[in-house]
This record gives C-alpha cells, structure tokens and sequence, in this order.
C-alpha cells in the first residue's frame, strides 16, 4: 500500500455500469515525511476520505476486492485513513 | 521480493475491515547495497517483523493477502520473513558462470 493526500474529486456520468455510484478522488502519493512524491491519480474509495485527508491505498486487481460482490474495475482504491505515523529515526542503523 | 528495511508504524482507526487487527508498517525497500529504492510503502505484517528490521517483502496480492491470512482483501504488500543473513557474490555473474 502507499501513502497519499486526496486533492480533488472526479465527475464522470458515461462510465462502467460497475462504477456507478463509486466516488473517484484525485491523490496526490506521499512519502512519510508528507512530502510529495510521483504524479497525482485517480482513485476510488471505499472509506469515505474527504479533500485533505491522508490516507493510504492499494493498488492493483486487489483494490477491487472492498466491493465484493460487486465487480469494479478498479486499479488503485483507498482502503484506510492515516491517524498517525510513527517513523523512527534509523540512520544509526543503516547499512548491512 | 525485495529486501527492504521497517522504518516505523502505521495507526489507523477508519479502515477497511480486513485490515482490523493487523499491524501495518512502514517499510523502506532497500538495493543490495543497502541504500534506498524508491519511496517507503505501507504492508501488513505476518511474522511479527518490528522497526529496525532487514525484510522480505512481497508486492503483489495473492501472496500479500494469503501471508497475512485475509483472502479476497485489499492488501497488496506484506513482510513476510525477517532477513538475518545476506550473502552477496561480490562479482554479480560469476556464482552461475560453471552452469553455461
């Protein structure tokens, strides 16, 4: 899964019969440290993320799975909101 | 698989209900030189991996969901071993060269 901040929302009325009544956000991926990072994308979501929220999302055949039964072409869905992240500082770790 | 290093913890309460209960790290994947490859990305645990840990990581579905145990979900990333040693030929090529 992958970091990301949602940025906007998309309107679509002529699409896959399955995605009807599915919300399509715009997301903008994240690093931890909540710094931008590779292009913005489309998403559906199936937590009910809100513009700003961070969130995380899946990709793949997989972020079709949260709509079982139903079979929604999805490539890429949020799957969980981000309350907290807990990065510990490794550097002293590093190297193998 | 790739290799890659736990750098902290993930803590979300809204979630998809799959994801309830298990732990979600945030993990750094790694080159074989140790240094960073790309950006870290969120996997679920199934071995019990903690920070600081050298990983095994899988990326893709089947194997992310069947290792945490949660069929049909939305995962596509797990730890699925904790690396202890790594043994690197240090002329890549050269281990498989008698196989010719």
């Amino acid at each position: 899964m992958f970091l990301g901040r949602v940025v906007g929302t998309v309107v679509s009325t002529v699409k896959d019969a399955a995605l009807k009544g599915q919300r399509l956000l715009i997301v903008q991926p994240v690093k931890p440290d909540l710094s931008n990072t590779g292009k913005r994308l489309v998403l559906l979501d199936c937590t009910g993320a809100g513009p700003g929220e961070l969130i995380y999302w899946c990709r793949g055949k997989e972020s079709s799975f949260p709509f079982l039964p139903d079979e929604v072409p999805s490539d890429g869905t949020i799957v969980g909101f981000v309350d907290e992240l807990h990065i510990h500082d490794l550097h002293q770790q590093r190297g193998r | 698989m790739l290799i890659a290093r736990v750098i902290g913890e993930l803590v979300s309460t809204h979630k998809h209900k799959s994801h309830v209960g298990r732990k979600a790290l945030i993990v750094q994947p790694l080159d074989l030189d140790g240094t960073d490859r790309g950006d870290a990305v969120i996997a679920f645990d199934a071995v019990d991996a903690g920070v600081g840990d050298r990983v095994l990581l899988v990326t893709e579905g089947f194997s992310a969901m069947t290792s945490v145990g949660r069929p049909e979900s939305p995962i596509d990333m797990a730890v699925v071993g904790v690396i202890d040693v790594l043994n690197l030929d240090p002329l890549p090529g050269t281990a498989l060269a008698h196989l010719k």
